[in-house]
């Protein structure tokens, strides 16, 4: 197997604290990665050094072919690898479509002629990009899809998820990190989502997803592999019933002895 | 579930239009000091009901399906007012004002309404504008038209200048950095000898193709029509411009990254939305919509001076946008109408008016922060919700 995205050896430092020191890591394509360590771990900083919002200290990435240590937000997200965030950030006051269509950004015609004189051709646009954002939302959910033109704000919390999770496979990644997609859910929703993501997954074989995730029972189902963080450093990686009966990953989360 | 839509008509957008008219011409006719109180209030109070029982959003759906037909109307109807009021000049110079001032507040809708650029320095940029026109209407044989492409110029190119230090801070810090332009850009204007110092400039009176802007145009044998009406018929088309080029702008992909930038920047950057970049476009398009106005300001009024850009007319601007409901275009129209004019009208609070326009700018954000006529959800195109 390839592997899409290797990380070496990736160090993130506020001042004197190392966030995440020298960690290995490597996703193979179509693979489904559990995250996982506890409180203050490195997990999300992992996750903002890959995307560019923290500069790495030391090490690389690289995706397939590609060096993109260090590159900016942007420049990640045209590579191909998209994002979900554990406090949602979704623009509450835009419809879904709109929250979608930031996420389609790629794809959008931003010419001045477009979007300004040539409306005609921007309204065809506009339809085929309704079609797409329809087409996927009602992979998730059918009444979700019915809601496009709905501010986010009206919608139940697995809904935004939802939105968040689409909005980041909208463009068509290659890689999808998601950040704590259970966190403000209850177990019913959670498990309602994963669903919705296997599903989608099953359609695009071709798709790499790093889960960060502190539902263990989400973990097992859904991962195809695990890796352990503690204190910025990987503990170990394996699959999940082998890193479960780690004693270091039970030291991690209880504590030392 | 997809409620049955009723078909729009036009006749909402044309009604709003025609009761506008009236009531603009009203407002600027009336002298009685109570009845220009009464009317203010009750343009007040018609918004907020008329938003309350989705009558503003008939007349917006409306005007949004037949957009030609509503805008030829508006502009007849905004011919009829300045027809009305033919031989007042006072009347007919206010209805130019707040047309100027409509376009300035364009512009600042596209940069803190949609891209969250926070900008205290409007009244800077009018000026920039209208000091550029002085300057080349004085010394140069530039076509008058392309003075007003030249204020525009100007505006935005030194507005690209300010925009990096903007973009370099967050949130109170970028709205300092355009107070203190603001107040930098009038003190050089007050010690630059060149530019008339305190005094200011003399501008001669605007002429496009052999019409003199600055004549009384005599109809038969003795009525006349004040030279203001050429520049409220230009004033009026500058806005309407403004108008049709922000509603796109909000309509279309561009308003939408705009918005995005706004709403979460880290966000936005995550999905590729370069936000520097839209920064810069809508803070540029912004002040050229300032620095447009702000020429033909300066040939209305004859003259310029620092006194007439100062801070507390960016204060003013900025409580125009912040009245009329940050983000919509239509919200401007009464606003600055009742910014503008109000105080001119009413002597009780000409002294007062930067005081009051700060209560109802504290009041309008403790109560009712989405402004008199808030923003609705981007429709790309009129109905498009019912594919």
């Amino acid at each position: 197997m390839t592997a899409v995205l290797a990380v070496q050896g990736l160090t993130v430092r506020f001042g004197g604290l190392a966030a995440l020191s020298g960690f290995d890591f490597q996703l193979h394509e179509g693979e489904i990665v559990g995250l996982i360590g506890p409180n203050g771990s490195g997990k999300t900083t992992f996750f903002n050094a890959i995307t560019g919002i923290y500069r790495p200290a030391a090490g690389g990435v690289r995706l397939r072919d590609r060096d993109i240590t260090g590159l900016a937000p942007q420049r990640i997200y045209d590579a191909g690898i998209t994002r979900t965030f554990q406090r949602l950030r979704l623009a509450s006051a835009l419809s879904v479509f709109d929250n979608l269509m930031i996420g389609n950004h790629r794809n959008l015609d931003h010419g001045l002629l477009t979007n300004l004189l040539a409306r005609r051709r921007l309204r065809r646009q506009v339809e085929e990009n309704v079609d797409k954002a329809r087409a996927l939302l009602a992979r998730f959910s059918a009444a979700l899809a019915r809601r496009l033109f709905d501010p986010v704000a009206q919608l139940p919390m697995i809904d935004r998820r939802r939105v968040e999770v689409c909005r980041a496979l909208i463009s068509e990644p290659q890689i999808l990190l998601l950040d704590e997609p259970s966190a403000g859910m209850t177990q019913e929703e959670t498990r309602a989502l994963m669903d919705d993501l296997l599903a989608a997954r099953a359609r695009l074989p071709t798709l790499s997803v790093v889960l960060i995730e502190h539902e263990m029972g989400v973990i097992e189902r859904v991962s195809d592999r695990c890796v352990v963080l503690n204190y910025g450093e990987k503990v170990c990686e394996g699959g999940y019933r082998e890193v479960a009966a780690d004693p270091r990953v039970r030291a991690a989360y209880l504590g030392e002895d | 579930m997809i409620a049955p839509q009723r078909p729009v008509s036009v006749l909402p957008a044309l009604a709003a239009a025609l009761l506008a008219g009236v009531v603009v011409a009203a407002f600027l006719a009336l002298e009685a000091q109570w009845e220009i109180a009464l009317l203010a209030l009750s343009l007040v109070v018609g918004l907020l009901i008329s938003g309350r029982f989705g009558l503003t959003a008939r007349v917006e759906a409306s005007s949004a399906a037949f957009p030609r037909a509503v805008l030829s109307v508006t502009a007849l109807v905004a011919l009829a007012v300045a027809a009305v009021l033919h031989d007042a000049h006072f009347a007919l110079l206010m209805l130019a004002t707040v047309a100027l001032y409509v376009t300035v507040c364009l512009g600042l809708t596209l940069q803190f309404g949609y891209a969250g650029v926070v900008n205290f320095a409007g009244a800077a940029f009018f000026g920039i504008g209208a000091y550029t026109a002085a300057v080349l209407a004085q010394r140069t044989a530039v076509p008058h038209l392309l003075l007003l492409l030249a204020g525009g110029a100007s505006a935005a190119l030194i507005g690209s200048i300010l925009i990096l230090p903007v973009l370099r801070t967050r949130g109170h810090y970028a709205a300092l950095i355009t107070i203190a332009f603001g107040i930098l850009f009038r003190t050089f204007l007050e010690v630059n000898d060149a530019l008339g110092g305190p005094q200011g400039l003399k501008v001669p009176g605007m002429r496009i193709l052999g019409w003199e802007f600055n004549d009384n145009l005599r109809l038969g044998a003795n009525a006349e029509v004040s030279f203001y009406f050429n520049y409220v018929v230009l004033a009026v088309a500058l806005a309407a411009t403004a108008f049709a080029l922000v509603k796109r702008v909000e309509r279309s992909w561009l308003g939408l990254s705009l918005d995005a930038v706004r709403s979460d920047e880290t966000a936005a950057r995550a999905f590729g939305v370069d936000a520097a970049r839209w920064k810069i476009l809508a803070f540029t398009a912004g002040n050229f919509l300032a620095g447009t106005a702000g020429a033909i300001y300066a040939m209305i009024a004859g003259f310029v001076a620092p006194a007439s850009f100062t801070f507390g007319d960016s204060l003013i601007l900025v409580s125009i946008v912040i009245l009329g409901g940050s983000g919509n275009p239509l919200g401007l129209i009464p606003a600055a109408l009742l910014v503008v004019v109000l105080p001119e009208k009413l002597q009780a609070i000409q002294e007062y008016r930067l005081l009051l326009f700060a209560v109802v700018v504290i009041l309008i954000l403790r109560f009712r922060p989405e402004g008199l006529i808030p923003r609705r959800m981007r429709e790309y195109f009129p109905g498009w919700r019912r594919w």
